[in-house]
């Protein structure tokens, strides 16, 4: 059994599959002093080194892993023992000292941006977003209402905010409503 | 009667709203008790129970009597405070509780009829008969006491919940606050500085004293300014802090757009929860009532509250104005009356020592002892050493003395102290981890008092902070003594009203304690005294030193309530904000989702996912019409379902294998690379958890599938496993649920589809039953496994998710061209059902591997997850409900899901019942209901009858027993 | 109610996923016979005061901790995760 008894069928491919992006046609959606965009993550893989391999990991990928909640270059903290490398090639010889798992189409990535992302974002994730506490580069795992939630502050006034790919319709939506109601205060 | 000259309302900015219908005019800053009493109106409200007529008795949140509905239909709000509400061009104020009117409440009989109507009265009277409760006495007296009634209309009004972190809460925006926010901001530190009222300054807006040479509100204006510029300082006005709780957090309610006309998008409030290292209560205090007959006319309020309207809002609530007090501070009423113009008609001061100059009537060792007047106070009589005396007054301003505002440090079970000087309870310390309390709310009532406590409170704060605060200059302020000597009740006959809200008066708690209801907590249920939307913030201490006196006991010895939050009220609606349509269940969407929805599928929802029921074709009218055909359509051509839904979780390690074998009762390290088997999950106890089949794609890689059900929980019992009971295991999860999409393809032509859509061939060589392995279609690397829930020959095919939706539209594509399409869940599972595949509906958390008939899946050779457990006596044998298969044979051919399995000699009661239906489909295959199910010693009964019967829709059918599997048992099938 | 995440900080309780008491970490062995696993699957104390539970933070950073907390006061204590204290135990 396996590849080698498979027969080729020919040089082109029978059918053509198109992609299509988890918010497509959403976004992007503006109001107030807030942006939410959709934001291509390219390939995107997760990082779990195998005991004892942290090291190993970061010599065959040629650069060190962010702490706990942090950030460095491509690679971003992801949950406990585990990380994202985004927009990275990852050589084969990698899956000797951990585990790679292909995240690319597992998250729908958005961009929040504008004097007021914080307070957007303050009405529906429960940590301490608070510029002095969560710097540019930190990132968190926690909840955007009741959907899961990667959050990484990319800039003063920005934020990338990773969700469920199948949950990307009620995570425009939350958004988009938080942003409306601030929105409309006076 | 506005009076010249006074308040802090903008007078150039006349406000034009509406009371029952009559245009009335305010101005900018008024609230609607402040622009009633401007426009002569006394009478704003009718009592909950005995229908009194009611005007305001004080000037702010605490307000026990002036309740109004604002805005109409589906707006309404009722129940709003006329002290809370500020006035908006166009505002529409309706009163409460009154019919047909507020001057002529036909209820108002309940007033003649109150001897009925005491301590008790419901307990009493309504004991019996039974039934008439809810016919006869629940219906009477929700007609009768009330507040504010519901639209009945859904309400479209937003709200908003929120989230906020600072280093210290500050609340309350008086004096103290603003000293303690002041010297905690110019330190750095992160503040939030909440007030539940419009303006800072707190009592500085109502006084005449002002700080530093400024007035009250000036100063407050401009710390406000100072603490607006600071960065490091976030000023939340219109926000009350409602409640605190555990580890330093606190629920506060804002007030966003209540105070201008509705506008779309405008949340009403907001709910925050505001996470603060420290936190310091500046929360000030309540003036109490003194008890007296007929203590409750329109005009009689307190004499701090005659002061705000006075001097916050230019209104004097009576053309001549009679105080009474007990304190010291009530004398200013007079005093600021008196300098505005407006007449004291007598100063009355129950001390007999009690020292008063003024340029009005004074009589000392005198009490008030009653009032007279129609629907608002016309007289008051009052009772010296010489005798009564009538005196003609519009407006009585009381003062018992002062109440510090204790309540949040009491929602963590603190108990607060009394303190005889003042006659009153403060805050015990430490009762609120972190808190440190300062101003009026810790019994300090001088201006003075309590900028220099905020101050202190802030330095106190600040080195728990690790901060250095510069101490600044105390700005200069008034620092009378508070000088009071207790006085709760004014003695004599008739009512005298504590709870003004819940018409509890002293003769209630009297009784109470009479029929020995003697400890407070008992007092306050039996006479419901403070037990209203108030809580009881101007009558629990008066109503527990009455107690205290008729038990003779101190009042220490007899003690306080327990204040529990909110201390003002929180509409539900802010609590739960966001929590509605999708924000109460995220909606989780397949990628075939837009695809099926033009197919015109009706949707289900399965967990959070939305999942097609069937799929309608032209002429079919009916479900079963759709679902039958979609049936024969797998067993004849070839079907496809979108199965993403299902859990998918990537194992990777060296230590994989071994990991699988403990969660599993099967062994998974003796599974080659590149195949599948199915697996069963037990909990500790031995209960089955879940099932699936999991394919193994290199020696330290596996995919292991769970339910749509259960795919957090078992993620969730990995974790719990790996890392709580063989974290020496070198293993790694990750949940690839979202990465892939996934579909069945199922049917005897399910291959011939495939191999028109893949990049390479496969045949039965290549990829046998339970293979597994990459292939590529339209250049994608796909994964394909070869498994099958339908007992036809199938497969499962996965692509990268933002593949899904054309890939979708591809199987069906080909699908159709061989006479297939896709199926929704009906068809699934009734095609399950025909091949005996168990589900939730089997495996609901009560049944074990040996009742489903997989006991031989625990292996003997290892231990596992509930092996020990599943092997107790009890959980195996002829006792056990087992998993049987059920046909019908008799007339009726209805199978139910619940129904009940009885011997058909024994009658369908609960003792009989020998078991249960699981699950039940059409099977269009073998013309006939089938149903799955569980019967005690089912194995051994085979070719049995018995009855099925199902209590709630009236069916009772004869069925057989059978194994569950019917449809090709020999799975010859599925092999293909 | 706030609880520390040992990887993450103190975070909302929403955050976590509340198991029971950190007993489940003793799991006996296969044979240790009826009592002990009736014991471990079963039966808990349960105090007025200190406990220690299970916890996971399963909305965040997926670590199963232990949590020391007091339930009269609702004081937490102290966190530690449970690979920590197998890791110590082994
Ligand atoms: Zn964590």
């Amino acid at each position: 059994m396996g590849l080698s008894c498979m027969i080729r069928k020919g040089v082109r491919p029978v059918v053509e599959l198109l992609a299509k992006s988890p918010a497509e046609g959403l976004l992007p959606y503006a109001k107030g002093a807030v942006e939410l965009s959709e934001l291509a993550l390219g390939k995107a893989a997760s990082i779990a080194p195998f005991k004892g391999q942290l090291d190993a990991v970061e010599k065959a990928l040629g650069q060190g892993f962010p702490k706990v909640g942090r950030t460095t270059g491509h690679v971003v903290w992801f949950s406990q023992g585990q990380y994202l490398a985004i927009a990275m090639d990852i050589p084969d010889a990698l899956g000797k000292y951990a585990a790679i798992t292909d995240q690319s189409d597992a998250w729908c990535a958005l961009e929040l941006k504008g004097a007021a992302a914080e307070d957007v974002l303050a009405r529906l994730v429960p940590i301490d977003l608070r510029q002095s506490q969560f710097k540019r580069g930190h990132c968190a795992r926690t909840q955007l209402g009741h959907m899961p939630l990667h959050i990484t502050r990319t800039g003063n006034d920005a934020f990338r905010l990773l969700s469920f790919r199948s949950m990307a319709g009620t995570m425009v939506h939350e958004i988009s409503r938080a942003m409306d109601l601030l929105a409309a205060r006076r | 009667m506005r009076v010249n000259g006074k308040g802090l309302i903008d007078r150039s900015r006349p406000v034009s709203f509406t009371f029952d219908g009559t245009r009335l005019q305010g101005f900018a800053g008024d609230t609607v008790a402040s622009a009633l009493l401007a426009n002569d109106i006394r009478l704003m409200a009718r009592s909950f129970k005995y229908h009194r007529p009611r005007g305001v008795l004080s000037a702010g949140s605490e307000e026990p009597n002036a309740l109004i509905t604002v805005k109409r239909g589906s707006d309404a709000e009722p129940n709003v405070r006329a002290t809370v509400q500020e006035i908006y061009e166009g505002l529409e104020v309706r009163s409460q509780n009154a019919w047909p009117s507020l001057g002529f409440d036909a209820l108002g009989v309940n007033d003649l009829a109150a001897p009925f109507f005491s301590a008790g009265f419901y307990y009493k009277t309504f004991m019996w008969p039974r039934a008439f409760w809810e016919r006869v006495y629940e219906p009477l007296i929700r007609r009768a006491a009330g507040l504010g009634g519901v639209s009945g209309t859904a309400s479209a009004a937003e709200y908003e919940k929120a989230f906020a972190f600072c280093d210290l809460l500050v609340i309350g925006a008086g004096p103290a606050g603003l000293m303690a926010a002041l010297e905690a901001g110019r330190a750095g530190v992160d503040v939030i500085l909440a007030d539940e009222d419009v303006q800072a300054g707190g009592r500085l807006l109502s006084e005449t004293h002002g700080v530093e040479g400024l007035s009250g509100s000036d100063w407050a204006a401009r710390a406000i300014a100072e603490l607006a510029s600071m960065e490091n300082v976030r000023i939340m006005a219109r926000t009350t802090v409602t409640g605190a709780y555990d580890q330093s957090t606190f629920g506060a309610l804002e007030r966003v757009s209540q105070h201008h006309a509705p506008s779309k998008d405008a949340p009403r409030a907001c709910f925050w929860r505001i996470v603060a290292k420290r936190s310091i209560l500046a929360a000030g205090a309540l003036e109490r009532p003194v008890a007296f007959q007929n203590n409750d006319r329109p005009g009689i309020m307190t004499a701090s509250a005659v002061r705000s309207y006075l001097n916050r809002w230019g209104v004097a609530p009576g053309r001549n104005v009679v105080v009474f007090g007990n304190n010291d501070d009530a004398h200013r009423t007079a005093h600021d009356l008196r300098a505005a113009g407006v007449h004291v008609a007598a100063l009355v001061d129950s001390r007999p020592d009690a020292r008063v100059t003024g340029d009005f009537p004074v009589f000392t060792g005198a009490q008030v002892c009653g009032s007279t007047g129609r629907q608002g106070l016309e007289a008051v009589t009052i009772r010296t050493q010489s005798g009564t005396e009538k005196i003609a007054t519009e407006c009585l301003a009381m003062s018992g003395g002062w109440n510090p505002s204790v309540h949040l440090t009491c929602h963590m079970n603190g108990r607060p102290e009394w303190r005889d000087d003042i006659a009153s309870f403060v805050p015990k310390g430490g009762a609120i981890p972190g808190m440190v309390t300062a101003g009026a709310c810790n019994g300090a009532f001088s201006t003075h008092g309590a900028l220099a406590e905020g101050q202190a409170a802030a330095m106190e704060t600040l080195e728990a902070l690790g901060k250095k605060g510069a101490k600044s200059d105390l700005p200069d302020a008034e620092d009378t003594p508070y000088r009071m000597s207790p006085l709760w009740a004014v003695g004599g006959t008739g009512r005298a009203w504590l709870d003004f809200q819940n018409d509890v008066t002293v003769k209630d708690v009297k009784q109470a304690a009479k029929e020995n209801f003697r400890s407070v907590e008992h007092m306050k249920r039996y006479t419901t005294q403070g037990m209203a939307t108030d809580q009881g913030k101007n009558s629990n201490v008066n109503a527990l030193a009455i107690l205290a006196d008729v038990t003779g006991r101190g009042i220490p010895e007899t003690g306080t309530t327990t204040f529990r939050p909110p201390y003002s009220p929180v509409p539900i609606a802010a609590m739960g904000a966001g929590a509605q349509g999708k924000g109460f269940a995220p909606e989780r969407l397949t990628t075939s989702h837009h695809s099926t929805v033009k197919r015109k599928a009706p949707m289900i929802e399965a967990g959070m996912w939305y999942r097609p029921s069937y799929f309608p074709v032209p002429g079919e009218s009916h479900w079963r019409q759709s679902c039958d055909r979609e049936v024969n359509m797998v067993r004849d051509t070839v079907g496809v379902c979108d199965v993403s839904t299902l859990g998918k979780i990537d194992v990777q390690g060296p230590d994989a294998a071994a990991f699988l074998d403990f969660v599993y009762t099967n062994t998974f390290s003796t599974l080659k690379p590149g195949r599948v088997r199915y697996g069963l999950m037990l909990r500790e106890d031995g209960t089955v958890m879940d099932d699936g089949t999991t394919a193994r794609l290199s020696d330290t890689h596996y995919v292991m599938t769970t339910t749509t059900a259960a795919a957090g929980a078992v993620m969730r019992h990995l974790e719990f496993v790996h890392q709580c009971l063989r974290p020496e295991l070198d293993v790694s999860m990750i949940s690839v649920t979202e990465q892939w999409a996934q579909f069945a393809v199922a049917g005897p032509k399910s291959r011939e589809l495939l191999n028109g859509l893949l990049d390479m061939l496969i045949d039965n060589d290549s990829f046998p039953f339970m293979a597994c392995g990459p292939v590529s279609v339209g250049g994608v690397d796909a994964r394909l496994f070869r498994i099958s829930f339908s007992g036809e020959h199938a497969y499962e095919i996965a692509v990268p998710a933002r593949y899904g939706a054309s890939l979708f539209e591809a199987l069906n594509e080909k699908a159709a061209a061989l006479g297939g399409g896709p199926y929704g869940m009906e068809a699934l599972n009734v095609l399950r059902i025909e091949k005996g595949f168990i589900t939730h509906a089997e495996i609901h958390g009560r049944v074990t591997a040996f009742d489903i008939g997989m006991e031989r899946m625990i292996s003997a050779k290892k231990d596992c997850i509930g092996q020990t457990m599943a092997a107790r006596p009890g959980l195996l044998g002829a006792e056990r409900e087992q998993l049987v298969g059920l046909k019908p044979i008799g007339a009726v051919k209805q199978l139910t899901a619940g129904a009940h399995l009885f011997d058909p000699e024994n009658p369908a009661t609960r003792e009989h019942s020998e078991g249960y239906v699981t699950s039940v489909g059409f099977s269009p295959t073998m013309g006939v209901f089938l149903g799955m199910g569980f019967l005690k010693n089912g194995r051994a009964r085979h070719g049995q009858t018995v009855k099925l019967v199902d209590h709630m829709r009236g069916i009772e059918t004869l069925c057989e027993v059978h194994g569950p599997v019917l449809h090709d048992p020999e799975g010859g099938k599925t092999r293909g | 109610m706030r609880l520390i995440c040992p990887v993450c900080g103190e975070r909302d309780r929403r955050e976590f996923y509340y198991m029971g008491d950190a007993v489940a970490l003793q799991r006996p062995e296969p044979d240790a016979g009826a009592a002990e696993w009736d014991d471990y699957v079963h039966l808990r104390e349960n105090p007025a005061g200190v406990t220690r539970d299970l916890w996971q933070h399963e909305a965040g950073c997926a670590a199963w901790i232990v949590v020391r907390r007091n339930t009269v006061t609702h004081e937490v204590l102290e966190s530690v995760l449970a690979t920590d204290l197998k890791g110590a135990s082994a």
